[in-house]
């Protein structure tokens, strides 16, 4: 992020969300990051340049039909009354006419212009939420643990939001204002040029207290856009663990601490609304004051007779009328900052690296047969401690596989090093002797799927839900799917059937039948290599029957990992994997193992003594 | 997250008119009134003056200096420049007034509504939470708040100033430019009409789209808690092709929105021009005749001059109203949602007690299930016993454990703790009385140790928290806290997954029992747990029960063996009570339940296939 450095910078944590946080940046920091937003903004509106420039036509087009008006009026006056008192009516119907005209023109290009601007603005939001979105897709797990949900909902909706403010309100006025004030200068160097010096020297206060408020309101605005963060980080927790609040009666903590958060917020917005509202009575009367120096110093030169008095009319009449705009020039200037500090973070979401990176030269993999070798694997999470140490395993084909072992050993580590979800700190992790490293990921899920210790299901139906396994499928592939995890019967008997909403996180069905649906979804999806983390644990006796019913034809030609607390559903393994402290401490088919006497051997005794 | 968009049901509020709907904002906006009106007042004020130096300048420059010029008089230039530096001044004082006075109340209202809104969703029960999406909720609480803190401070303002001003220049051009005056109020006709329906057309799309935004975040929302089940299927680029769809659907109604605005802006700027070049000949026209004189006919146009801006602006503020009033319905539509939960009026007093819970024919029903899930459940905990509660998966056991603690009203029957019903009772009292451990965990991504101590009272004295919160770390065998990086004081990241999912539980676990309730509801709080932690738990926790009243939520043998009798629920109510051995003998549903021993099932599987209704 540092610019000038040589060396590579050093990849930030991941889990320093206080890095995003931040509002009083260094003054390098400040600068790398405001130059990034910049980038973005310019990235997006360069390929619209056309749109853009299409917009702006309107927008003078537009502009001139409006100033047309009074410019028509007073030759009407002067001319064509004349002209009407004398016999002639053609001027009056010539200068009505192109009243008329201007009126159509402009009104018509005003509209024209509403039209274009939310066409320009609207296709770079959807640009950048799509592009946001994608990202966070493609960020590893280590990332979103930290960053959390609600910072990447804050980054996708009110950061967004500044951004279309400023094609909403700030971007009409400015190519208008710009062209008047333009104008007008001209003008008024062409009338007079010394009073054009007098103009041109009220620039450098305006100049100076721009700068001022270019300052202050960074800071406040990338303030602004840290506590709204905040605010939606507390929200998004909060109703996510409602229950848990509601339990715990920790309502009057989270409330009190909402509203501290939702003060910061306010506060926040008040520091932005006091720079702002004397950036913009400064300027005003910047202008203001310029008027009277101008009429102060043209009087003079009247007195001294080196101007016509009516010269001096014009001149102020100009003076007054430079500065009319600048208030809309100021609310552009103000609508750019809110934006450019929220595209500071959207940008910096954009510019986190996924640990877990796609290949750049995949090496294809048509159809894997499954077998799975880890090669001197060391992991740890992040900068803590080393959960894997050298761990050398190798699944044949076809194998299906238990492993067990306390809580805490890693065994879901291991399964989310075979799906890729982490990379391995050391060794290597084979799919078929290719590395997952060197495989697409579209390649790899195809070929290697998990059913995460968390069933989650997304709101939507439960044939969506289901559908998740293998999107094409019929419908009949996802009853055949339920049926065989035996879910088929529940499913029916809801009042909707497989269209049945299952509502916030599957609220709707019970956690064992949310374990069966992600279950079916596994099914469905059918891989070469099936990895079962814990997917049975909320299921009560006779469904785990049904589904290990279910395993035994769905795993017999593909390879699987099953990770189980209930060893029930060891028998239906051909290998057992025992696992203690990161390290597989016995490895060998059940009945081995129980010969053993080791430690395999003493889980199976309890766990038939505490069955019946 | 497929895009679900079923018909919506006729949004809260639409029937009432704009200005209806906006004062209910009146109790929240009451104490910022007087400011509002100060602000008002400035903004008249600034623009009085904004409006006045060009006439003075012009005065000032043709009168006094031209006298002063013909009398060589250096004094006459002092005045005039005074007088135009003091109007400048002022013009700039009255809008820094103007700024000051409005931003108070436009962030302060925003952000009392804000917690107002926080307040009430806290309150509403967990069937409000599951029907209703994080995300509708979020752009309700960011979104459209903020978009009526945008108005307050500028909308409304606007609107004010802009109707006062053209209100008072057609009535100027009235009185003093007779037809003209008239040609230029007709043309007022069809901008009405236009106003009008434009109003009714774009609050509709406003609508639509804040709700398009809402869903929109929800999907990110979900998009994210999901992304492992994403991850693991691969499914990134559908999520992405379906939020795309999404919004793209969103784009389209701004774009639409944008029409509308569009259509207005036209309107607005063409008529009034319109209008003024029919002004324009007739004038002329006029003068020649001599009916009107030519200063006249010239004062007639620099007051329209003044209305034509307020009037081209009206489309903006008229749009900036709507999208509040449509901000403003959608807070009162969740603002107004009753709470079906309340405390009672005159609460009974729990007082101690032993913690003796009876369940008396509760019958349960979701709002929208066809069936209740439980009718007529007859059950007593016994203070100080241990109830396992057993039932095939979806028979109600977790739904029975909410209404303990009343995180759910019962609608039939009731739940007594004490010999008060617990809707007798303050929500806090009762919650207090009791404590779950949910089967998902609910953690948060706070300290290990705010998780554990979320049920213990914040004014305890640290080392009560303390011994509290190691006592219950030990009992739920979750000594690994200690060995991560900060101890007790790491942060355990969104929801705990940076744990492992037995270490999850047992931390949901410790929670629970720090707590030290009178009834501890534990719901299948070993799922995850292998069986040599299972035992070490169980055992600890043995000796903790005692003497708390605890049901128990299980589906195995091993969690079973805590209790010292078994219920079994099938088909909404209690069909035996006894001790596993007991009911091993005696109940076939429970040998079908809980028996896995392959002999067994494997001769019960046939006599039971009915009975699967999962
Ligand atoms: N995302 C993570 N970040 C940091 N540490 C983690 C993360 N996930 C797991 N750990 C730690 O790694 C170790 C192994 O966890 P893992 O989830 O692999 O255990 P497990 O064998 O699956 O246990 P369980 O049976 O309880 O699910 C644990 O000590 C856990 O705290
Ligand atoms: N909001 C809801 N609307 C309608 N039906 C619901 C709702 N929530 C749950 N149900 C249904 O109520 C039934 C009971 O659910 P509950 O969670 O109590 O089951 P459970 O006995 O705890 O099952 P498990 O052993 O799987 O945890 C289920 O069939 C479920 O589908
Ligand atoms: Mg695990
Ligand atoms: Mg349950």
């Amino acid at each position: 992020m540092t610019p000038r450095t040589t060396a590579p910078p050093p990849r930030r944590d991941p889990r320093d969300v206080h890095a995003d946080d931040a509002s009083l940046l260094d003054r390098t920091t400040s600068r790398a990051v405001r130059r990034r937003s910049l980038r973005l903004l310019g990235e997006l509106l360069r390929p619209r340049w056309r749109p853009l420039a299409w917009a702006g036509l309107l927008i003078v087009v537009g502009t001139l039909g409006q100033v047309a008006g009074p410019l028509l009026v007073q030759a009407g006056i002067d001319t064509a009354l004349p002209a009407l008192r004398d016999g002639d009516p053609g001027r009056l119907a010539t200068i009505g006419g192109a009243y008329l005209a201007a009126a159509v023109l402009g009104g018509i290009c005003a509209g024209a212009y509403v039209r274009a601007a939310a066409r320009v603005a609207q296709s770079v939001l959807l640009e950048l939420r799509r592009r946001v979105f994608r990202h966070t897709q493609r960020l590893s797990l280590e990332f979103h643990e930290s960053y959390t949900s609600g910072r990447v909902i804050s980054r996708q909706t009110s950061d967004l939001e500044a951004l279309r403010e400023l094609f909403d309100g700030g971007l009409t006025g400015v190519v208008s204002s710009l062209m008047h004030m333009v104008f007008t200068g001209a003008a008024l160097f062409f009338v007079d040029w010394r009073s054009g010096l007098v103009l041109t020297a009220a620039l450098v206060p305006a100049w100076l207290l721009t700068r001022w408020f270019q300052r202050r309101s960074q800071l406040h605005y990338r303030e602004q856009r840290g506590a709204s963060a905040r605010l939606i980080v507390k929200f998004v927790e909060t109703m996510t663990g409602m229950r848990a609040v509601q339990a715990f009666r920790r309502e009057p903590t989270t409330q009190a601490e909402y509203a501290r958060l939702g003060e910061e917020y306010r506060d926040a917005n008040l520091r932005i609304f006091g720079v702002n509202g004397r950036y913009q009575p400064g300027l005003v009367l910047i202008g203001n004051v310029t008027v009277a120096a101008a009429l102060a110093y043209g009087g003079w030169r009247v007195f001294e007779g080196q101007l016509e008095l009516g010269a001096l009319v014009a001149v102020l009449l100009y003076v007054k009328r430079f500065f009319q705009p600048i208030q809309q020039l100021g609310m552009f200037y103000n609508a750019l900052q809110s934006a450019v500090a929220a595209l500071e973070k959207v940008s910096g979401l954009l510019a986190e690296e996924p640990t877990v990176v796609e290949p750049q030269r995949p090496t294809p993999l048509r159809r894997a047969r499954g077998e799975l070798r880890l090669e001197d694997v060391t992991f740890g999470y992040g900068k803590g401690p080393v959960v894997l140490p050298e761990l050398d395993l190798t699944i044949p084909a076809g194998q299906t596989v238990a492993l067990v072992g306390s809580t805490g050993a890693g065994k879901s580590t291991l399964a989310k090093l075979v799906t890729r979800f982490y990379d391995a700190s050391e060794g290597r992790v084979l799919l078929d002797g290719v590395d997952v490293r060197d495989l697409s990921t579209r390649d790899l899920r195809r070929a290697v799927v998990m059913v995460t210790q968390e069933a989650y299901l997304f709101s939507g139906t439960v044939r969506e839900n289901i559908a998740l396994g293998h999107p094409d499928a019929t419908d009949e592939q996802i009853e055949a799917a339920a049926r065989a995890v035996g879910v088929h019967d529940f499913v029916t008997g809801l009042p909707d059937g497989y269209g049945t909403e299952v509502n916030k996180r599957g609220g709707r069905v019970s956690s064992g039948q949310r374990q069966l649906l992600s279950f079916a979804r596994a099914f469905l999806a059918d891989p070469a290599v099936l990895v079962l983390d814990e997917a049975t644990s909320s299921l009560d006796v006779p469904g785990e029957r049904l589904v290990q019913a279910g395993l035994q034809t769905l795993l017999a030609d593909r390879t699987a990992i099953i990770i189980a607390h209930r060893l029930s559903t060891v028998a239906i393994a051909d290998r057992v994997l025992v696992m203690e402290g990161g390290r597989v401490v016995e490895d060998g088919t059940p009945q081995e193992l129980v010969m053993q006497q080791g430690r395999f051997a003493a889980l199976d005794a309890a766990w038939r003594d505490s069955v019946v | 997250m497929p895009p679900d968009s079923p018909e919506r049901p006729a949004p809260a509020g639409s029937q009432l008119g704009t200005v209806a709907s906006v004062l209910r904002l009146l109790p929240y906006v009451r104490p910022a009134l007087p400011r509002l009106v100060g602000g008002l007042v400035a903004s008249l004020g600034a623009g009085l003056a904004a409006l006045a130096i060009p006439r003075v300048l012009q005065r000032l420059v043709e009168g006094p200096l031209a006298q002063g010029v013909a009398a060589h008089d250096y004094t006459a230039l002092l005045w005039p420049t005074l007088a135009v530096l003091g109007l400048g001044v002022t013009e700039a004082g009255l809008i820094l007034l103007r700024r000051n006075l409005v931003m108070y109340p436009g962030t302060r209202v925003e952000a009392a509504l804000r917690t107002e809104l926080f307040r009430h969703l806290q309150q509403l029960p967990a069937a409000f939470h599951d029907r209703w999406s994080g995300g509708q909720l979020l752009s309700r609480s960011m979104g459209d708040l903020g978009l009526l803190r945008r108005w307050l401070v500028f909308g409304l303002l606007q609107l004010v100033v802009s109707t006062i001003t053209i209100a008072v220049g057609v009535a100027l051009l009235l009185a003093t430019a007779g037809w003209l005056g008239l040609v230029y109020l007709a043309g007022a006709i069809p901008v009405t009409i236009i106003a009008f329906r434009f109003s009714r057309r774009y609050r509709v799309i406003a609508r639509l789209s804040q709700d398009q935004s809402g869903d929109l975040a929800n999907t990110v929302e979900e998009s994210v808690h999901g992304i492992r089940v994403l991850k693991a299927f691969g499914r990134g680029e559908d999520a992405l092709e379906s939020f795309s769809g999404q919004a793209e659907e969103l784009r389209r109604t701004e774009i639409r929105k944008a029409g509308n605005q569009a259509t207005v802006t036209t309107s607005l700027q063409l008529i009034p021009e319109l209008t003024l070049a029919v002004c324009l000949m007739l004038g002329v026209w006029l003068a020649a005749e001599g009916q009107v004189t030519v200063g006249a006919l010239v004062a007639f146009f620099l007051t329209a001059a003044v209305i034509n801006g307020p009037v081209v602006d009206l489309g903006m503020t008229l749009s900036m109203t709507l999208n509040a009033r449509t901000a403003v319905d959608r807070f009162f539509e969740v603002i107004e949602t009753p709470n079906p939960l309340t405390d009672p009026a005159e609460p009974a007093e729990l007082g101690e007690g032993p913690g003796h819970v009876v369940l008396r024919g509760v019958g349960f029903r979701h709002d929208d299930a066809p069936a209740p899930v439980l009718d007529g459940v007859d059950l007593e905990l016994p203070a100080g016993t241990t109830t396992a509660l057993v039932g095939l998966t979806g028979s109600g056991k977790s739904t029975l454990a909410l209404l303990v603690p009343r995180l759910a009203d019962v609608t039939a029957g009731a739940v007594e703790i004490d010999g008060h019903d617990v809707r007798s009772l303050r929500r806090h009292d009762v919650r207090r009385a009791v404590a779950v451990a949910f089967e998902d965990p609910t953690l948060f991504s706070a300290t290990v140790r705010d998780n554990v101590l979320l049920g213990v009272d914040d004014d305890l004295p640290s080392e009560t928290r303390e011994r509290l919160l190691h006592e219950a770390v030990e009992v739920a065998q979750a000594g690994f806290v200690h060995d991560l990086p900060q101890g007790v004081d790491t942060r355990i990241g969104e929801e705990g997954l940076s744990l492992s999912g037995g270490q999850r539980q047992r931390l949901a676990l410790a929670r629970a029992i720090a707590a030290r309730p009178r009834v501890l509801v534990l719901d299948d709080p070993l799922s995850a747990l292998d069986v040599t932690t299972e035992e070490a738990v169980t055992t600890r926790l043995r000796e903790v029960l005692e003497g708390t009243t605890s049901l128990i939520i299980a589906h195995r043998p091993s969690t079973v063996a805590l209790a010292d009798r078994v219920a079994v629920l099938s088909e909404g109510r209690i069909t035996a009570v006894g001790t596993h051995r007991e009911l091993l003998a005696s109940d076939d549903h429970y040998r079908y339940v809980i028996a896995s021993l392959e002999a067994d099932w494997k001769s019960g599987e046939h006599d039971h296939d009915t009975e699967a209704t999962r």
